[in-house]
């Protein structure tokens, strides 16, 4: 050990003259818009990211086991071989993959709530949903790093996407804009559950019947009826189809209207619940 | 301009089978200092976050600078800033992004929030300490940064929520002369506390706070004059000569006469100051010799005991979320 660690910040005593004016120099410019807040909220979990970088383990490492495990494990029982069974499971391995790091925001905050953090920014005189809002903006920047990295390591054992770039970066799209819909469950859980180890648990429960529950990994023509029939309905399968149309360069069709009539409803239903909650939490 | 601080009547929140806050009336004037004086678990956080519009009340009403907390809270929270129990900063963050964060949300752009934030941490002195996380912070530049996040735009009314809990005497010194300097300019300050000398320093007035309801209310003389009208402390030199001590405080004083654990100490209420040197005639001519003969007000530990029939300090039995204590 040739480094002594950092000294221990110091600092003087304030003196009543310097706050006086502090005080007096306080007058408040005008107050901002809805964007501004939002906007400065995501910018707070972009600072969060920089100062405590691990955070990002879990869209960086967490991804690429997932696409190794599911690409080998089933790609020659399902497909032959695991070549053409990339071709099938890339564009739902990035879907599963950013959908399980949604997960992560209703723990995040609940953590910020236990903390005290939630009750400066409460009580502040800004648009209501700005802080919550920031967080889901803030997770998109995790979010397209995980699908990334996904994609970079579904390149690399074999997939070659007919839609090519644009196609992949239009399907990562609308991934992003469902899965900021799908964040106000989690963020309405974060409210109304009162440990972390709650939101998480019953987060993993709502999440798994939606992920696995689906088209991802299979084709859905050889399941059981029952299970078809919930695949019909489930929100996620819409988005596997939406994703996989585009990234495979074939038309998106009605699943345009399935994928963005389910991202409102959630908006509209978990974001009122959420709002609702938001002014007497526990 | 001339409404009234704070205004509540029949304020009550009920979690539970608790009524952690139990049909409470204030009547705040503006400017000062107010203290919410009462041990852990009486109510006074569940109050102070009803004022603050950040939980609602289950029953009655509560106007703050004349703007109802419910349907007026938007403008209430224009007005009003909160310095948590717990910390209200980010520890993730660094002093300065914490104060630009709020400068922002505040309105403050691009270079005049960095501005205003580091102009705040010159003032509570932690200048040098801008650049670093403030998990690595001590306590008491933990608590400025927070207070100093309160007024980054200057509040009507601030409400502190024990402010300084868990400092050291140096920090809490610190603390008091920062809420001086608030109400010098001529900021309302709500405290709560739970420490006796802390209300009795700084507060012009004081609520006493029990499970919930205000038990009293007055400047901190008032309240200890509400005790009686003084406490007689004698210290015997000799600890033998203490129980004929004590007997002839009793005839002389005509009042119960309470044995500390200070072996030479007597403490006795006092209605009527006169009797006084009647007793001290008394020991003089019974030849005790005496350490000490003091009359003096009652300290707020007294006033406490006198209206709650308990002491001030109750640890751990019943924080409101607390733990079961093993038995």
């Amino acid at each position: 050990m040739t480094t002594q660690a950092a000294p221990e910040p110091t600092a003087t005593a304030p003196t009543e003259a310097a706050i006086a004016s502090a005080l007096a120099s306080g007058a408040r410019p005008p107050r901002p818009g809805a964007l501004t807040t939002s906007v400065t909220f995501g910018w707070r979990a972009l600072l969060k990211i920089k100062h405590i970088p691990e955070q990002l383990f879990d869209v960086t490492v967490f991804p690429v086991m997932m696409t190794l495990i599911f690409t080998y494990l089933f790609g020659g029982a399902i497909a032959g071989s695991t070549a053409d069974y990339i071709a099938y499971l890339a564009p739902g391995i990035l879907v599963q993959s950013v959908l399980f790091i949604t997960m992560y925001t209703g723990a995040t905050l609940r953590e910020d709530i236990d903390k005290g953090v939630f009750d400066r920014f409460r009580s502040l005189p800004i648009w209501r949903p700005s802080a919550l809002v920031g967080m889901l903006l803030g997770d998109a920047v995790r979010y397209t790093v995980a699908a990334t990295v996904t994609g970079i390591v579904c390149v690399l054992v074999g997939w070659r996407p007919d839609g090519g770039f644009v196609g992949v970066a239009l399907g990562v799209l609308v991934l992003l804009v469902f899965a900021f819909a799908l964040g106000w469950i989690w963020i309405f859980l974060g409210l109304l559950l009162r440990s972390q180890r709650a939101v998480m648990g019953v987060s993993m429960m709502v999440l798994m019947p939606l992920v696995f529950g689906s088209n991802i990994f299979a084709d859905p023509a050889t399941m059981p009826g029952w299970l078809q029939g919930w695949i019909e309905v489930n929100p996620v399968a819409h988005v596997v189809n939406a994703v996989r149309a585009l990234m495979d360069g074939v038309a998106v069709g009605g699943e345009w209207v399935w994928v963005l009539g389910w991202s409102a409803a959630l908006v509209l239903v978990f974001g009122s619940l959420t709002m609702w909650r938001y002014r007497d939490p526990r | 301009m001339s409404a009234l601080a704070i205004e509540t009547h029949g304020l009550t929140k009920v979690y539970g089978d608790t009524r952690a806050v139990d049909g409470i009336d204030l009547s705040i004037a503006r400017g000062g200092v107010h203290g919410f004086l009462g041990p852990n678990g009486a109510g006074k956080t569940t109050a102070i976050r009803m004022l603050a519009t950040l939980i609602r009340p289950d029953a009655g009403t509560a106007r703050v600078l004349g703007r109802d907390v419910i349907h007026e809270a938007d403008a209430v929270r224009s007005q009003v800033s909160l310095t948590g129990q717990f910390a209200s900063v980010d520890e993730d963050l660094t002093g300065l992004e914490n104060l630009v964060l709020i400068a922002r949300l505040y309105g403050y752009r691009g270079a005049a929030a960095t501005r205003r934030a580091a102009d705040l941490l010159e003032a509570f002195g932690l200048a040098d300490a801008a650049d670093r996380p403030v998990k690595k912070y001590s306590g008491g530049m933990r608590r400025r940064v927070d207070i100093a996040a309160s007024i980054v735009a200057t509040p009507e009314l601030l409400f502190l929520d024990e402010p300084t809990t868990g400092l050291d005497p140096r920090a809490r010194n610190e603390v008091w002369d920062i809420i001086r300097a608030l109400v010098a300019h001529g900021t309302t300050v709500m405290l709560t506390t739970q420490y006796l000398d802390e209300a009795d320093q700084l507060a012009d007035r004081i609520s006493v706070i029990d499970s919930g309801k205000i038990i009293a209310e007055g400047t901190s003389s008032e309240l200890k004059h509400s005790v009686g009208a003084g406490a007689l402390h004698v210290r015997v030199m000799h600890r033998d000569d203490r129980e004929a001590a004590r007997r002839i405080l009793v005839r002389e004083l005509d009042v119960t006469v309470d044995t500390a654990n200070d072996p030479q100490l007597l403490v006795a209420a006092l209605d009527d100051r006169s009797r006084a040197m009647r007793a001290l005639t008394a020991l003089e001519e019974a030849r005790i010799d005496l350490a000490q003969f003091a009359l003096g007000q009652p300290t707020l530990d007294e006033v406490f005991l006198a209206l709650t029939g308990h002491e001030a300090e109750r640890p751990d039995t019943d924080r409101p979320e607390g733990t079961e204590e093993a038995a």
